[in-house]
């Protein structure tokens, strides 16, 4: 039997034996450093590519309640799609993508996108840089973390990096990651865990070894020659070297290059991981998302900035997955967005929209579940300028999943990635434990059954089902501020009332979130 | 993957130089070397064009160890002549010397903590830390100069006269020979030629001191030759004869261990006074034999005399001037327009090296445009460079042992990328500055390239620690001296013009943008960090001033790491 199909068969049924090593009694799974590092042997060659929609994404107007649009046109009439545009899921036709994203909706058909609704994190910081640190350390929103997530997680595999590397075991980078010089994801503990390669040009240029052309003179020789020896003395120039010329890629459906830096970092990607390179985590990014102003066309809104920016992306993602796919690469490689923030909900009178709070998350290939996770986002009938979307799971739930179920981390070691917290894994990979079709029935065993009077001025009573077992009932401010838990205790099965007394609240929308577990439904309050 | 698609772009981005096409000037050869299709034929007339920012920065990038804001700004809106002059203008009084920096080591029973050694008595027991001190010392001297070209010429002389500290078994004396480069590295090349030939340092280091008339040396006479004065080109011909008779000239010459610190001494009896008949080459010169006290003087004036009546002296000088201020490639054009008339320009003036710099300096020549931003910074200029742009804070002046433990920092970082100060790899000086073909590629290699960046990085972010000190950067020192560093765009073209030698695309320039503005925000987004950061009093104070600072250390490691900052 090969090795490390003993091991990866060991590692997946979790028991306990009497292994030998070398003739070297070996006691328990958990106890041996050296069996945890060879039980991560399981996840080798798993490839996780990041992709940063850097501005904060327009979540309302990328995966659109299709079921709230009186209430969205109201809000946002001067950008919404038109509804006969919107691509609507073909099984859960209350929700649709925008009318560009043709490329995801084609993966959601072939059964290779999972999509989750309104991801964020408590106490929502609508600062770019703040935001973006926050999403990439996997801190909460009062704390200044240093390391990063994927920092972290690979701090953990690769210990003592970077001294003594590269081995003969990793030889390659462990990391790379294409533009955002400033970016937290990869920081370890003590240096950054990844490769940090300026752009797309320099990436393809380190990948064939060739430089830009500069000028023909004395400056300009001294200058190539600089370039030459500068990417010669990357000590990984070789390996990817290496991997680029032996890998290839095989799909039609990439764009012309140089046009799309999205898909030209996503060719080089595939390019090298069908090379052989054994880098798990790959980060590209694309900027552009921060539509304050001119994010449509006024004459037709599928098109403009935002609609640009779609397009970009699924056409990239999708020819991405169709490359990984005709390289027989699919059983390897997964991928996911993330942006620092979602947009307001009402749009503002320039045709864009400003900092806002929770938004979707994509994750595709062949090992998720496909799917949409959570409820449509609710709409109120009154949107005001400081209304958000609140959050309906934690960004770091998805980031849990992704170590858990994809990267088959021990949950100690998961926590510990995530910065000493435990976070609820979701059903994004099909070995997760639950599946999408769980969380709906388990959304719909409890409910919100009556918010009366709404609108409020001096208290409402809300009435609620729930299932036994521990329930919070909470309320949420406009902006996604946690402003009172109204229940947090254990309860049989059976309809309750609860008090909300309003006196005192300032005016405007208020999210009442009923959850139980993973199970949250919310209702919105308007207080007069 | 279309590779032209990749260029394509780039072109389209707006570069203003000119494109090597694949079919004008072939694709570069291994090295990145592309056979130039044309050649200047400028020389050493006046340059008349104009004298703005740039050509002035240029003429600062090469004569000073980095350009402060302060140093462009107490030159600006001066005539090139005016700068010039007071480039040229150095001081004559001679730097403090190096102090006892390891009184709290070892004890020195002749010199107080902080006081200087240089006068005091030999001392085995503290000689290696007095060695460690006149090296740091000297790095030091590099980084504190004043803006004039005065420590530039130093590390040139101190290549040109090439010898080892480390070999000089008295530190005393390394310091003497730097005062020797310090006195007449502005004066005149006789003068500095001869106080060398005769320094105690050099007596020991080239066996001058073991020349006698029983056992003649001929190890000075034929440095002197061949590495000082004439070069090995092939009009420098002096023959082996030549090099007999002239270690007999300077026979008698020796160190006087007794006096403190130990100096020249001539020795008469161990002079060989007879004549000495020299070739040809030197116009069939007789150097009549002298006898007592004063016969190594009479005869070393003659003997410079001979030698500096050669035209080829002030062409090979002339040619490694050129090499260091100028660029490495001197083909016949460059030869006929510019280092003949240079060494003409040298030979009239008696060989002022003021003179001959002036003339270089002020050329149309060194301002061409083909010209500038091709020298690959030496080491020091590009460490010491780097402490001067970011005025890094050093530790105060009385704080002896910390203070030469930073300037030994330094020094251990050029070390590492092959320049280690006060030690050349032999008496030929740095191959950067002589061996073809390489000459100042020889810097840049697999191991010193990454180092080099390294320095900079290190200084960035984490800085040399020593006790509770750190040695830091603090970016806000230049970039707070900028015009207007709170639009991105101006921070970004400011930083660039100043710390390059050169324009970069709009690609590279989108690149820089991204670490202060990521996913292309609008520019407000810096624009109201900067001015969060830079007020106490607004409420986002320490976050924005924590986030801004680390964003403008990322910015200036980012121009750091480009291959242009490599060049001057």
């Amino acid at each position: 039997m090969k090795r490390r199909s003993f091991f990866k068969a060991s590692a997946a049924a979790g028991t306990v034996l009497p292994l030998t090593l070398n003739g070297m009694g070996v006691k328990t799974f958990e106890d041996s450093p050296l069996l945890r590092s060879l039980g991560r042997r399981s996840a080798d060659g798993k490839v996780l590519v990041i992709i940063n929609l850097s501005g904060g994404n327009d979540g309302l107007n990328t995966l659109i309640p299709i079921d709230q649009y009186s209430n969205l046109s109201k809000a946002r009439n001067n950008i919404i799609i038109p509804e006969d545009k919107v691509l609507p899921f073909w099984d859960k036709p209350a929700a649709g993508l925008h009318p560009k994203l043709s490329g995801l909706r084609d993966l959601y058909n072939n059964g290779l996108l999972s999509a989750i609704q309104a991801v964020g994190y408590p106490n929502p910081n609508y600062s770019h840089f703040r935001s973006t640190d926050i999403w990439m350390s996997g801190s909460d929103s009062s704390e200044s973390w240093t390391t990063g997530w994927m920092g972290r997680y690979l701090d953990g595999q690769y210990t003592g990096y970077p001294k003594g590397y590269p081995t003969t075991a990793m030889p390659d980078p462990l990391a790379i990651q294409i533009g955002q010089m400033v970016s937290l994801t990869f920081m370890g503990p003590e240096v950054n865990m990844g490769m940090a390669i300026t752009d797309p040009t320099t990436f393809y240029n380190l990948a064939n070894g060739t430089t830009d052309p500069t000028p023909n003179t004395p400056a300009g020789n001294e200058l190539a020659f600089l370039r030459l020896m500068a990417q010669q003395t990357n000590q990984y120039a070789t390996v990817i070297q290496n991997a680029a010329a032996k890998g290839t890629n095989k799909s039609s459906k990439y764009p012309t290059g140089g046009r799309q830096p999205l898909s030209d970092q996503l060719k080089i990607v595939a390019k090298l991981i069908s090379g052989g390179l054994k880098t798990p985590v790959y980060m590209v990014s694309i900027g552009g998302f921060d539509t304050h102003s001119e994010q449509v066309d006024s004459a037709d809104h599928t098109v403009g900035a935002h609609g640009t920016l779609m397009q970009q992306l699924g056409d990239a993602i999708a020819a991405f997955q169709d490359d990984i796919k005709l390289l027989g690469l699919e059983d390897r490689v997964v991928g996911m967005t993330f942006s620092e923030f979602g947009r307001r909900v009402m749009s503002n009178a320039s045709n864009g929209t400003d900092h806002g709070a929770a938004a979707p998350m994509f994750v595709f290939g062949k090992a998720v579940q496909n799917g949409v996770i959570g409820a449509n986002p609710t709409i109120p009938s009154t949107v005001t300028v400081n209304d958000n979307l609140p959050m309906q799971y934690d960004f770091r739930q998805v980031y849990a999943s992704v170590l858990t179920d994809w990267f088959e981390l021990p949950a100690a070691e998961v926590k510990a990635a995530m910065g000493g917290k435990d976070f609820n894994t979701l059903p994004i990979f099909k070995a997760n434990k639950a599946s999408i079709e769980d969380y709906v029935d388990l959304v719909s065993r409890i409910s919100l059954n009556n918010i009366y009077p709404n609108p409020a001025v001096q208290n409402a009573q809300i009435s609620y089902f729930t299932e036994s077992g521990h329930v919070k009932l909470s309320v949420f401010d406009a902006t996604g501020q946690l402003v009172r838990v109204l229940k947090d205790e254990w309860h049989g099965h059976g309809t309750y009332v609860a008090d909300f007394d309003v006196v005192g609240l300032r005016k405007g929308n208020y999210y009442i979130q009923l959850s139980q577990g993973e199970k949250r439904i919310t209702e919105v309050l308007l207080v007069q | 993957m279309d590779r032209k698609a990749f260029f394509q772009r780039i072109k389209s981005s707006g570069q203003d130089a000119v494109f090597a096409e694949e079919g004008l000037g072939g694709t570069p050869d291994v090295q990145g070397k592309k056979t130039l299709n044309r050649r200047t034929n400028t020389g050493t007339s006046a340059y008349t064009g104009t004298f703005g920012k740039a050509e002035l920065m240029h003429l600062l990038r090469r004569t000073l160890f980095g350009v402060k804001v302060s140093d462009y700004n107490l030159y600006k809106g001066k005539t090139l002549e005016q700068v010039v002059d007071a480039l040229l203008n150095v001081s004559s009084s001679l730097p403090n010397p190096p102090l006892n920096n390891y009184g709290n080591l070892v004890n020195d029973p002749n010199v107080p903590y902080g006081s200087t050694w240089v006068n005091a008595a030999l001392d085995p027991a503290v000689e290696p830390y007095r060695k460690g001190s006149v090296k740091s010392w000297f790095w030091g001297q590099m980084l504190t100069q004043t803006p004039d070209i005065q420590a530039k010429m130093v590390l040139f002389w101190h290549n040109h006269f090439a010898l080892q500290f480390l070999e000089i078994p008295d530190a005393r004396a390394c310091y003497v020979y730097s005062k020797v480069l310090y006195t007449h590295a502005l004066g005149n090349l006789k003068d500095l030629t001869r106080a060398v030939t005769i320094d105690p340092a050099m007596l020991f280091y080239l066996n001058g001191r073991l020349n006698t008339k029983k056992a003649p040396d001929e190890n000075y006479a034929r440095e002197l030759q061949e590495l000082f004065t004439l070069g090995k080109g092939p009009n420098s011909k002096y023959t082996e004869d030549d090099v007999k008779a002239m270690a007999k000239v300077l026979t008698g010459w020796s160190i006087n261990p007794l006096t403190n610190p130990f100096s020249t001494a001539f020795v008469s009896v161990n002079h060989d006074s007879s004549d000495k008949q020299f070739s040809s080459f030197y116009g069939n010169t007789v150097i009549k034999g002298q006898t007592g006290i004063n016969a190594g003087n009479t005869e070393l004036d003659d003997l410079l005399t001979m030698i500096f009546k050669v035209d080829e002296v002030a062409l090979f000088i002339c040619r490694k001037l050129y090499e260091y201020f100028v660029y490495y490639e001197i083909d016949d054009t460059v030869e006929s327009n510019v280092i003949v008339p240079l060494a003409k320009v040298f030979r009239d003036s008696g060989y002022s090296i003021k003179a001959v710099l002036k003339t270089l300096l002020m050329s149309e020549h060194f301002f061409d445009t083909w010209n500038r931003a091709c020298v690959i910074k030496d080491p020091l200029t590009q460490q010491v460079g780097f402490c001067r742009e970011m005025e890094l804070k050093f530790p105060n002046a009385t704080d002896y042992f910390l203070l030469y433990q930073m300037y030994n920092m330094g020094l251990s970082f050029g070390q590492l990328t092959q320049l280690n100060l006060g030690d050349p790899p032999n008496v030929a000086g740095w191959p950067a500055w002589y061996q073809k073909p390489l000459f100042h590629r020889s810097w840049i290699n697999s191991d010193t390239l990454p180092k080099r960046n390294q320095f900079t990085d290190y200084l960035l972010f984490i800085g040399h620690k020593v006790g509770t000190f750190t040695l830091l950067v603090d970016p806000w020192i230049f970039v707070k001296q900028l015009s207007n560093p709170g639009k991105a765009d101006d921070l970004i073209s400011d930083c660039v013009s100043h710390l390059l030698p050169m324009s970069i695309s709009a690609t590279q320039t989108a690149s820089l943008k991204e670490v202060l503005l990521p996913g292309g925000i609008p520019d407000y987004n810096w624009s109201d960090e900067y001015r969060a950061a830079t007020d106490p009093s607004d409420p986002n104070y320490s976050t924005a001033l924590s986030t801004a600072t680390v964003k403008l250390r990322y910015l200036l490691k980012s121009i750091m790491n480009l291959s242009e900052y490599q060049l001057s």
